[in-house]
């Protein structure tokens, strides 16, 4: 492989895995709110704010991540990502303070709590908008040159119904994987209410998100067709993840001995394969573009440092396995926390 | 206003903002471990309890210090994208590595916050000595871009602007790393230490408190003081050293922060006043003769560079002499006060009398303004250059519009978040001062 396919294959996979830790996060956020009312005779608040506490500095630390690699393995593609995406992004920034400042706030002083629990519940719906609302952009048809620099068209791109339906299709996922995983961890901390609830939500968002998924790509823009093209070359890949979407939501019916349905563990792992296979399909269909049609991966990369790079990738990663471990010990294993008032 | 200037303030600001929490980040886990250290051989469980509580006020602080560091990792891509080219070519490595810094800080503080109570000791000690290395890792890989930055090193320009013969090491141990990283480190040690003592000082000024408590606040007054005379020591000392690295590698720097404007052998050395361009002087100042020449390169007929070496578009603000003494003042004035505080308890064997209370009060903000002195010397006393003689500020920044509404948000944001941390730490802590705590411990 070259130096370059690599490089888009690292960053494609951090974007998988932040995508995966971000629908959680955000979706976390959301449910939190929901159900924060006490009155209501669920646990999901509690359930969905136990996962949310520990983990949310190690999902923000994957965003950095994504963004730091995109600049050092792609220097070149820096001047006009930051050029169209310079408001979007710097929006995102902001929300993403506010969220993440006022959910350690409501830890310290609870008298605040419902509106802080508002704030990170509406910006976890807004975030992730935010955030799939880019993928539209690099697709084509939105982006202009005018004296040799680049303009984002705001205008058509908030009038495009694509934008819209890229909207839709984050939300839904969102809240798909999250449901799906929370009603995991409840299983975990055997708190059945949580479990009904997430587990309900679950039934009826897994159709809707597989379904807005494909309708979203029928409403690409013209100049976008050449993506509609590799997406339909590579039908085997998008359909092997459907299978895994029937595998992972049947399993939400099977019936356990004790009468319980629903086999949680065995759906988050095929959702989060069915998801996988799905992200590399269309990552590999947008190829060669970074930007189409001004930017191809080759053009943004730099080789200067790349193999140092790679090795510190994997000194790094390889440190922290061990602490990841403990992590998911303490906080996704260990029944003292998980059942802790 | 013009995009670029707008970009800068915008930049610089942020920073601002971001280093008041990263400094504290960098500083206060190395406390804690002192405080859990100390607990382990004195066995006494003031130390726990003090270890405890800095842990939440760190919980709290490191919220908007972890979420205003990922505005500043992004914003710099976006604002000043065709330096970020040069960056993502030459000097990737210490921003690659941060990454890894930043997750092996975010894993064991969440271990280190939410499950203590479930870990035995030695694993706890460990998890904090594992938060403590990932800030100090951050900021010195951080760090090493800025030195970059300053004394750019491990590249070659073609003619047309490229970049060719990329030597990643060389960049990476640019002349000014080692001592900047130490600068920094250092810098955040002490300003921290300072900022404890403010607190325990403050604590004890008030009259109507219980002898434990009274108790529990000397001794992490004197921890403060002992580590704030260690580290300003050090941080003055290294300080130094980086003074003379300026001279060796940006005279031009050198020049400004010292006011003078003609090359001279046997140079003063100016404290105070402002340096003005018509008198070519440093008005209103302290001088003390030689000590410049002898502080550049240890001899006293050592030849200062002056600012008229260069033509007068290459100056940075003449200001940036005022930020260098504020930052030197300080330090200067902190080191005498912890020497003063350490004589007065280990000589005279004496209780601190309020008026110390009150110096010592005033110490932790007099190290913060001494950080952003010296940040904003070293950034300002870099213009009109963002990389030294080979990137300038103007080519630098994006060319987008809307930076100026994103400046208004940004600073509304910034505002409102010093003002949300102040009132939360003082809401948290007053539910639950330390006498409750000490109650709790004795029942
Ligand atoms: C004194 C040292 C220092 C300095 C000069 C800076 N930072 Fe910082 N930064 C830290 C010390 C630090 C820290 C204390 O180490 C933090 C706080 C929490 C953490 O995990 O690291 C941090 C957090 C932090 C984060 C959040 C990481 C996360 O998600 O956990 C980012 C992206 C940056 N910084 C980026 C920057 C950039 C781009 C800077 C300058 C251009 C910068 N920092 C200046
Ligand atoms: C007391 C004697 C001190 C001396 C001689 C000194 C010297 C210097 C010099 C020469 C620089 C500029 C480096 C450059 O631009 O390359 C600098 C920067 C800096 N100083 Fe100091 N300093 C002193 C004390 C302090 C104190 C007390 C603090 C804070 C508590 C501090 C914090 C900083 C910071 C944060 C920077 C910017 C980072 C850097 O470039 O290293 N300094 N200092
Ligand atoms: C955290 C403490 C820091 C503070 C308070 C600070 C302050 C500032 C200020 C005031 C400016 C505007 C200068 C001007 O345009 O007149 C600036 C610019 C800049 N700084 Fe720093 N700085 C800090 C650390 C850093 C670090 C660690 C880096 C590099 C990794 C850095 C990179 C830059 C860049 C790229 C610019 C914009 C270009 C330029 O004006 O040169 N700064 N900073």
């Amino acid at each position: 492989m070259e130096a370059s396919s690599v490089a888009i294959t690292i960053l494609w996979s951090l974007l998988f895995v932040y995508s995966m830790l971000g629908s959680l996060d955000f979706g976390a956020g959301f449910w939190g709110m929901v159900y924060s009312n006490e009155n209501k005779n669920t646990n999901a608040s509690v359930i969905a704010n136990k996962f949310l506490s520990p983990a949310w500095e190690i999902t923000n630390v994957f965003l950095v991540i994504f963004v730091v690699s995109v600049v050092t393995f792609f220097p070149f593609a820096t001047t006009l990502l930051s050029s169209i995406l310079l408001v979007p992004v710097a929006l995102g920034l902001f929300l993403l303070t506010v969220r993440t400042t006022f959910m350690v706030f409501e830890h310290y002083a609870q008298r605040f709590r419902t509106l802080l629990r508002i704030t990170s519940g509406v910006t976890g719906l807004i975030l992730p908008a935010l955030l799939v609302s880019i993928l539209p952009i690099t697709l084509g048809g939105f982006v202009d040159f005018e004296n040799d620099y680049p303009r984002l068209h705001y205008g058509e791109l908030m009038t495009h119904p694509t934008l819209y339906m890229h909207i839709a299709f984050g939300l839904s996922t969102e809240l798909f994987i999250s449901a799906v995983f929370l009603m995991d961890y409840a299983k975990e901390a055997e708190d059945w209410s949580a479990y009904h609830t997430f587990r309900k939500h679950a039934l009826w968002l897994g159709p809707v998100s597989i379904l807005v998924a494909v309708l979203t790509i029928g409403t690409f823009p013209v100049e976008a067709d050449w993506i509609v093209q590799n997406i339909e070359a590579n039908w085997l890949w998008f359909g092997l993840s459907i299978v895994f979407f029937l595998i992972g939501y049947s399993a939400l019916f099977l019936k356990h001995r004790d009468g319980k349905r629903g086999f949680a563990r065995l759906a988050v792992v095929s959702i989060i394969i069915q998801y996988g296979l799905a992200i590399y399909a269309y990552g590999s269909a947008h190829l060669p573009y970074l930007v189409y049609p001004d930017l191809t991966v080759a053009d943004g990369f730099t080789s200067a440092s790349f193999y140092p790079m790679l090795i510190i990738y994997a000194i790094g990663f390889g440190i922290l396995i061990p602490g990841f471990i403990l992590f998911w010990k303490l906080f996704l294993k260990d029944r003292r926390y998980l059942k802790q008032e | 206003m013009d995009v670029v200037v707008m970009a800068r303030a915008l930049f610089g600001s942020s920073l601002g903002f971001h280093i008041i929490y990263a400094t504290i980040g960098v500083g206060l886990p190395v406390m804690i471990i002192i405080a859990e250290i100390l607990h382990l051989i004195k066995k006494d469980s003031d130390y726990a309890l003090m270890a405890r509580r800095w842990t939440k006020g760190f919980a709290i602080i490191l919220a908007v210090s972890i979420a205003s560091g990922t505005i500043v990792g992004v914003m710099i891509s976006l604002l000043f994208p065709n330096f970020m080219e040069i960056v993502g070519q030459v000097i990737a490595l210490p921003f690659q590595m941060e990454i890894f810094a930043f997750l092996i800080e975010a894993v064991f503080m969440s271990i280190y916050l939410y499950a203590a109570d479930r870990l035995p000791t030695k694993l706890r000690i460990v998890s904090i000595f594992a938060v403590a290395l990932g800030a100090i890792a951050s900021a010195v890989l951080i760090t090493d871009v800025h030195a970059w930055m300053n004394t750019p090193a491990g590249f070659r320009l073609t003619p047309d602007g490229g970049i060719t013969d990329v030597d990643t090491w060389a960049a990476f141990f640019n002349p000014s790393f080692v001592t900047s990283a130490l600068h920094v480190v250092f810098s955040a040690f002490m300003t921290v230490a300072f900022i404890i003592a403010s607190i325990a000082a403050l604590r004890l000024l008030k009259r109507n408190i219980s002898t434990e408590e009274r108790n529990y606040h000397k001794k992490a007054l004197t921890i403060a003081i002992y580590f704030g005379l260690i580290t300003s020591l050090a941080t003055s000392i290294n300080g130094h050293e980086t003074a003379q690295k300026l001279h060796e590698y940006n005279p031009r720097k050198l020049a400004a922060a010292e006011g003078l404007f003609e090359t001279t052998r046997y140079a003063p050395l100016s404290i105070g006043g402002y340096a003005s361009l018509e008198d070519q002087r440093v008005k209103y100042a302290i001088e003390i003769p030689y000590a410049l020449s002898f502080l550049a390169a240890d001899r006293f007929d050592t030849e200062v560079k002056g600012l008229n070496e260069w033509p007068q578009e290459l100056w940075p603000p003449l200001y940036v002499h005022i930020l260098f003494n504020v930052m030197v003042g300080i330090g200067s004035v902190l080191i005498v006060i912890a020497m003063f505080a350490v004589f007065w308890k280990l000589v005279l064997k004496k209780e601190y009398p309020p008026w110390m209370l009150a110096l010592f009060v005033a110490g932790g903000p007099l190290a913060m303004i001494a950080i952003e002195a010296g940040w904003c010397f070293s950034c300002i006393g870099r213009q009109p250059w963002t990389i030294t003689d080979v990137l300038r500020t103007g080519e630098a920044a994006t060319k987008s519009g809307s930076v100026g509404f994103l400046f208004v948000l940004f600073i509304t944001l910034y505002v409102t978040l010093l003002f949300a941390t102040a009132f939360i730490l003082k809401f948290y802590f007053k539910r639950n001062p330390v006498s409750k705590d000490l109650e709790k411990g004795a029942s």
